[in-house]
């Protein structure tokens, strides 16, 4: 306690008034070689940034993690592979709100709107006019960048409290319009989707969307990670890092953050679209709080702007549910009980940036 | 059929109470977020544990105090000790490890208490709708075909005679000042010999109390309760508070009663399944003209 106190003190004028500073305060602290199972986790994530840092322990990894997965329809049942396919959606959704709240450090609480944009664009498009589903994707990233700019553009000036409750204001009036329109189909949602053609296969098994889902999964980690080392992605990471500082040096940060949150959005409304045809129903009752809030909190939990981070999350909130199956009613209780101590103990997340 | 003044007035009745409704908890998120710069999400599941904590003291309290007024005030007393302990407890336990964290984990924690208080509840009453049965007498101020119930009104009245001492308590004594120098500068308030946690603590302490007295006066005047009752709440209270201008006590009241009878408005205009969008909109147009709110000051970021 008196530890952090000096931390504070020493800290006072640094935390003025912007999260930036304090967040960039409090994260020194960590450096520090911590004990127990603290500990003992730093140290993993650390040994595993260096094994990947060479190519033998990257071909290790990777090789390892690539014929795990990829062997799994021929060892696992279809609920595994349904949980498995779950994941990997979260996955992606959790890739592309990352893009907000990882690089940009902006609050999304209404990540299930962004997705709920795609699925009902692309659902209703095929289910509605009979399009081929390959055709409605242009058209889900165009409806996405319009419903990013109404989104974003009035708050993306502001601070990113305002966001937070803007965003979580527009999930819930996209959830409550898509309930009250005939379009969306009311309450009830959009059923009997028909699945789409892949190569002149009709996509129905589970393997085979397990597939599609593994290879936009790389494909996301791929775009995700080139926009991360791009010039935008560095001025994002100037933004969350110091938003006066990235100002001052010539950043146009309102544009940069509107773009974060286009870029969001599209990633999330294209996995939107692939899950409706996957489920082949969707309602308004797919995009509850609960959704943003899992989503927002797998980031966070995994660690912010960390690819391979918030793709463990986003498999942790996918899975845990299932694994605690059988404690019922009170999976959810533990859940938040676990999240307030993994938030006390380790506030930067799981699998954070590296420490340097 | 109703003429056109009796909807106005039956109309600003019901926006009122739910204004007062809103105002009550949005006095919570206000005063929280004033001090330590939280969007306090469990506040929200507060008002629905006051609600419940509420609803089985009456219970108990029926057999022999009676179900009318006396026993509803006892119950929001209870209610209000029970959920102002919580909401230090809350304070102590979960978010005060994290004053010094990252904004977001902070954010997170509180999702999480939510989460917590919500599935408590959710597993204590199976999930199901609970009957709050009042004998409070019947009857009202008439007004041509509008009647206007005392317990409209004596809701009303608690209302005003909570902001009045709350106003009164944060301008005149020695902790509402103490809260209201924290909320500007926290560092100095630790140099100048203030017990800054002490005050956390008690605004924690206040402001859940009156959120629970917003759930006991919610079961009086709705007559059930949920344990998801806390969640559509929350977040139209902590509108108000952004409408009013965060961080502002007389402003998280205005903004309250404001919202409550945009919002009976709205739902007299539009129907009620497009009440929760026309709130929304309200708070998005808002942020768009005058993200200050109402009576916010306009905050001068520091270098």
């Amino acid at each position: 306690m008196e530890h952090n106190e000096n931390i504070k003190l020493q800290n006072i004028e640094v935390t003025a008034n912007t999260a930036a500073a304090e967040e960039a305060a409090v994260e020194e602290p960590t450096v520090i070689q911590r004990k127990g199972i603290a500990g003992a986790w730093d140290n993993f994530v650390e040994g595993m940034y260096r094994l990947v840092e060479t190519t033998k322990g990257k071909i290790l990894v990777f090789g390892i993690l690539l014929i795990a997965v990829g062997t799994m329809p021929l060892w696992a049942s279809s609920y595994v592979l349904q949980v498995a396919w779950n994941a990997m959606f979260y996955m992606l959704l959790a890739i592309g709100c990352n893009i907000i709240v990882g690089y940009c450090g902006m609050c999304d609480l209404g990540y299930a709107a962004k997705f709920a944009v795609g699925a009902y664009t692309s659902a209703i498009l095929v289910k509605t006019f009979g399009w081929n589903f390959w055709l409605t994707l242009p058209v889900v990233i165009i409806f996405a960048i319009i419903a990013a700019c109404i989104m974003g553009g009035p708050v993306v000036r502001l601070r990113s409290d305002y966001l937070a409750i803007v965003t979580l204001g527009f999930g819930e009036i996209v959830r409550i319009v898509a309930r009250n329109l005939e379009i969306t189909g009311s309450a009830s949602g959009i059923s009997g989707i028909p699945r789409p053609y892949l190569f002149g296969v009709q996509l129905t098994k589970i393997w085979m969307w397990f597939f599609v889902f593994i290879i936009l999964v790389i494909i996301f980690v791929i775009a995700s990670n080139r926009l991360k080392n791009s010039r935008f992605g560095r001025a994002l990471e100037y933004i969350r890092e110091d938003e006066d500082a990235a100002e001052a040096m010539g950043v146009d940060v309102a544009r940069y953050k509107l773009w974060a949150f286009i870029m969001g959005t599209v990633f999330g409304a294209l996995a939107g679209a692939f899950y409706a045809m996957q489920m082949a129903a969707i309602s308004p009752n797919s995009f509850q709080f609960l959704q943003s809030a899992n989503i927002l909190l797998a980031v966070v939990l995994g660690g912010m702007g960390k690819v391979p981070g918030v793709m463990a999350g986003a498999a942790f909130f996918a899975i845990f549910p299932e694994v605690f199956r059988d404690i019922g009613e009170y999976r959810m209780l533990i859940f938040g009980i676990a999240l307030v101590i993994v938030m006390i103990f380790r506030p930067q997340g799981l699998w954070p940036e590296r420490r340097r | 059929m109703l003429s056109a003044g009796e909807v106005i007035l039956q109309q600003l009745m019901n926006g009122l109470i739910l204004g007062s409704f809103y105002a009550l908890i949005a006095l919570g998120y206000s005063m929280v977020y004033g001090i330590i710069k939280l969007l306090n999400f469990a506040h929200g599941d507060i008002y629905m544990t006051g609600a419940f904590v509420g609803f089985f003291v009456f219970g108990i309290l029926a057999g022999t105090v009676g179900s009318s007024w006396g026993g509803v005030i006892l119950a929001m007393l209870a209610a209000m000790c029970v959920c102002g302990l919580l909401g230090f407890l809350i304070q102590l336990l979960a978010y005060r490890p994290l004053f010094d964290a990252p904004r977001l984990s902070l954010l997170i924690t509180a999702i999480g208490v939510s989460l917590i208080l919500y599935n408590t509840v959710m597993i204590i009453t199976n999930g199901e709708y609970m009957f709050f049965q009042h004998s409070i007498p019947a009857g009202g101020l008439t007004f041509g075909n509008v009647t206007i119930t005392w317990v409209q009104l004596v809701l009303l009245a608690i209302t005003a005679v909570l902001m009045l001492v709350l106003s009164w308590f944060i301008g005149t004594t020695i902790w509402g000042k103490a809260m209201r120098a924290i909320s500007l500068d926290k560092p100095t308030c630790r140099l100048m010999g203030i017990n800054v946690n002490k005050i956390i603590g008690l605004t924690f302490f206040i402001g859940s109390a009156l959120a629970a007295v917003a759930g006991v006066m919610s079961c009086v005047y709705y007559g059930s309760l949920h344990y998801f009752m806390g969640y559509m709440m929350g977040i139209k209270a902590f509108t108000a508070a952004v409408i009013g201008g965060i961080g502002s006590i007389p402003g998280a009241m205005l903004g309250g009663l404001l919202l409550g009878l945009l919002e009976a408005a709205g739902t007299q205009a539009l129907g009620s399944s497009w009440k929760d969008v026309f709130a929304f909109s309200l708070l998005i147009i808002m942020l768009i003209f005058k993200p200050t709110g109402l009576l916010g000051k306009t905050e001068i970021e520091r270098m």
